[in-house]
């Protein structure tokens, strides 16, 4: 049925734009009208995608000053990548944290959402008050745990804990940042999942004697899959993109242990003035990231059959 | 479709190209007629030399037809914003840059070439000579000095005092220094509020603000002439780094020592909590009117007499298309009455040596000695300067971090990685 329907609305359009120009011939107005639909999606994509993504290759096969005449120079960018040890520090920094803080992050949307899924008196409080840190931009979140851990000024401060003053102190620290601020989200994401679950379901568990245990790896994980695997796609997307909470909360610091591979980038870019390297290093991310998304998607489609 | 597609992109891409491009045109000054005419003018300045910048412009603002509009940075942005706005065309018409990191601007070629302005000036000779030697590239010069920080030890009279120090004489070696701050630590230090001395000790500029005196008032280098080879890894640079590591051992430094970043190290002095650190001069003007400070020149570990000429230079963007009317606001802002008028009469220090003393500047001893120092400090050179000793995640501030506070086995290695980051070509 579905199947059927565009070839046939394709006709009607004909119709009226036969109807709508006599004149001119209608397989090229036909091209006309579809291009035009068309055009707003394409001028965005390639202005606001393409293109830069295009110059960003193109930088990376040169050196680009940032006045004047860039000069071609591939492979070069790509082949010091190695020879850059804060860049390949902070690839296992990178994957180290989004491994722990995605681990985390599940676990305790995943407690939030369930607790709150259930209609009951007060639970509305509950989801708004899990969901608000999300609300507070992030770079203002990291400056407000900078400010409250601070060791002179910080409601915090006055306990003599070293919050962001040694490596592991430093890490623990803004993983309990980041799962303040995106708990809630990530929990939002999983209700909508368990709401999407059909009462039905759990009343036949109920009526076949399930456990509530039973309940959950049975019934609620598996219909939760599809839902899970987007939280941690965009988790794990987003911790290997980490900046702001490194660059404002910890300065990487202390002594370069909380250094991103994106604050790696900003810094060749913005402070060594090397953008050839910065735009190798954004596309060698970028391909890493296409390939895990890939592989993510798969594994996900994979567990639908 | 596949063709059409490809066409649209190969014309995003050359507007792309073409707004890139922009920015490398290099535009004819003196287009916009004569200096001042009622141009608005945009100028660019870091939050640090705030207070000064925004004296100056109101001064110039209020006498005259152009009018320059200051945006201020915070410093941790500057860099980086200079740097995106230097690749999309978007500089503005003048900006001041933190003063070390002018060669690096200007072998970018971020400044119009202004040698033939600055060679009309009749005080041509007596501007900071430190600051003219650093926006100077290929023998064309394209900055002038527009505010001077010098770095100076102050102590706290009132402090010294209650710890039966003699409050009338500072150190005037780095060994007096540290017993002088040990004092104050054994006599004032129990209540866990007042300690002997601070410095940033997370804080790449500061090590080098306030550290690197004491080396050159010893006589000693931290790099090569050409700032391609460090000497951080040599006495006295070594011995310097020693005197900190003891008095932070010691916990005669203040407890945050090790974690401060940069941005509250200059805070704690004006609370009344410190008995003697090294500090910026800039901040003498608004220190507690009812504390007794003493400032005295930075020694080094058995005297000499030294100081890191800080402060930011600034120049005309080489895309402006107002370089006359900029160039009226510059040349007025060395000039004799904005030079006395705004700054001395606000306690700054001076970007002419000629006007050293003046009828401000007498009325306290304090500024004539700042003043005085600016011909006995140094500003170091290298192009490299900001990714190698301000950048967090430089190779300076491990260096140092492990010198005051770690394992003086690592630093030879992490001498390496220095050398390495100013030879970058």
């Amino acid at each position: 049925m579905t199947r059927l329907a565009p070839p046939r609305a394709g006709r009607d359009l004909d119709k009226v734009a036969a109807r709508a120009s006599h004149a001119r011939g209608r397989p090229r107005s036909r091209r006309y009208i579809g291009m035009l639909y068309a055009a707003p999606t394409a001028v965005i994509v390639g202005v606001l995608f393409l293109a830069p993504l295009a110059l960003v290759v193109w930088m990376s096969l040169n050196k680009w000053p940032l006045l004047g005449q860039a000069r071609f120079n591939a492979p070069e960018n790509y082949t010091k990548i190695s020879d850059d040890p804060l860049f390949v520090d902070s690839v296992f920094f990178t994957l180290k944290y989004t491994l722990i803080i995605t681990v985390l992050l599940s676990a305790v949307a995943l407690g939030l959402a369930l607790l709150v899924q259930n209609r009951r008196p007060g639970v509305t409080f509950f989801r708004t008050a899990f969901f608000l840190p999300g609300a507070v931009g992030f770079a203002a979140a990291s400056l407000l745990f900078y400010g409250m851990l601070n060791p002179d000024f910080g409601p915090l401060g006055f306990m003599d804990v070293k919050w962001i003053g040694t490596p592991n102190m430093a890490l623990f620290s803004t993983i309990a940042l980041v799962l303040w601020r995106f708990a809630g989200f990530n929990m939002l994401i999983l209700l909508t999942g368990l709401q999407a679950i059909p009462v039905q379901v759990y009343e036949a568990a109920r009526t076949d004697g399930a456990s509530r245990w039973q309940t959950f790896t049975k019934i609620t994980l598996p219909l939760l899959r599809p839902t899970i695997a987007l939280m941690l796609i965009l988790s794990i997307t987003g911790s290997l993109l980490a900046f702001d909470q490194f660059f404002i909360f910890t300065n990487g610091g202390p002594d370069n242990s909380t250094v991103s591979m994106v604050m790696v980038i900003y810094r060749n870019a913005f402070f060594r003035f090397d953008l050839g390297g910065a735009a190798a290093l954004s596309v060698v991310l970028l391909a890493a990231l296409v390939a895990l998304n890939a592989l993510q998607l798969r594994v996900l489609r994979g567990g639908d059959k | 479709m596949a063709k059409r597609f490809s066409a649209a992109i190969a014309a995003g891409l050359l507007v792309t190209a073409l707004a890139a491009c922009g920015g490398g045109e290099q535009t004819e000054g003196g287009a916009s007629g004569a200096p001042d005419s009622g141009t608005t003018i945009t100028m660019w300045t870091r939050a640090a030399t705030q207070a000064q910048s925004q004296r100056l412009v109101d001064a110039y603002n209020k006498s005259h037809k152009n009018q320059v509009k200051l945006t201020v940075i915070p410093i941790d942005n500057y860099q980086p914003r200079i740097a995106a706005a230097a690749g999309a065309g978007q500089l503005p018409d003048i900006f001041a840059a933190d003063v070390i990191f002018v060669p690096n601007y200007t072998s970018q070629g971020l400044y119009l070439d202004i040698t033939d302005r600055i060679a009309k000036l009749p005080f041509k000779d007596s501007l900071a000579a430190s600051h003219m030697k650093l926006g100077t590239y290929e023998n064309r010069m394209y900055t002038l000095p527009h505010t001077l920080d010098l770095s100076v030890w102050f102590w706290n009279k009132d402090l010294y005092k209650k710890a039966g120090l003699d409050p009338e004489k500072g150190p005037t070696t780095l060994k007096e220094f540290a017993a002088q701050a040990t004092t104050v630590q054994d006599k004032l230090g129990k209540d866990g509020k007042v300690h002997g001395t601070f410095f940033g000790g997370n804080c790449g500029g500061c090590y080098v603000f306030t550290f690197w005196p004491s080396v050159w008032a010893a006589g000693g280098q931290v790099m090569n002439e050409q700032g391609t080879k460090s000497l951080v890894n040599q006495s006295p640079m070594t011995d310097v780094f020693q005197t900190y590591k003891d008095l932070y051992a010691k916990g005669v430094s203040g407890p945050t020592t090790k974690e401060e970043q940069g941005a509250t190290w200059t805070g704690f002095f004006p609370k009344g909590e410190i008995g003697v650190m090294p500090m910026p001069s800039t901040t003498l003007g608004s220190m507690p009117a009812d504390m007794n400070i003493g400032v005295t020149p930075i020694a080094g570990p058995d005297g000499g007499q030294s100081t890191f000429v800080g402060g930011d230079s600034i120049g005309i963007s080489a895309t402006t298309k107002h370089a006359d009317a900029a160039w009226d606001f510059l040349s007025w802002t060395v000039g004799d009455e904005a030079q006395v008028e705004v700054l001395a009469k606000n306690k700054d220090v001076l970007a002419r040596t000629d006007l050293a003393s003046n009828k401000y500047s007498e009325a306290d001893p304090r500024v004539v000695l700042i003043n005085s120092l600016v011909a006995k400090g140094q500003t170091p050179y290298a192009l490299r300067f900001g990714q190698t000793f301000n950048d967090p995640q430089g190779p300076w501030l491990r260096f140092a971090r492990e010198a005051v506070f770690g394992d003086p086995a690592k630093l030879a290695e992490l001498n390496v990685a220095i050398d390495k980051s100013l030879a970058q070509s």
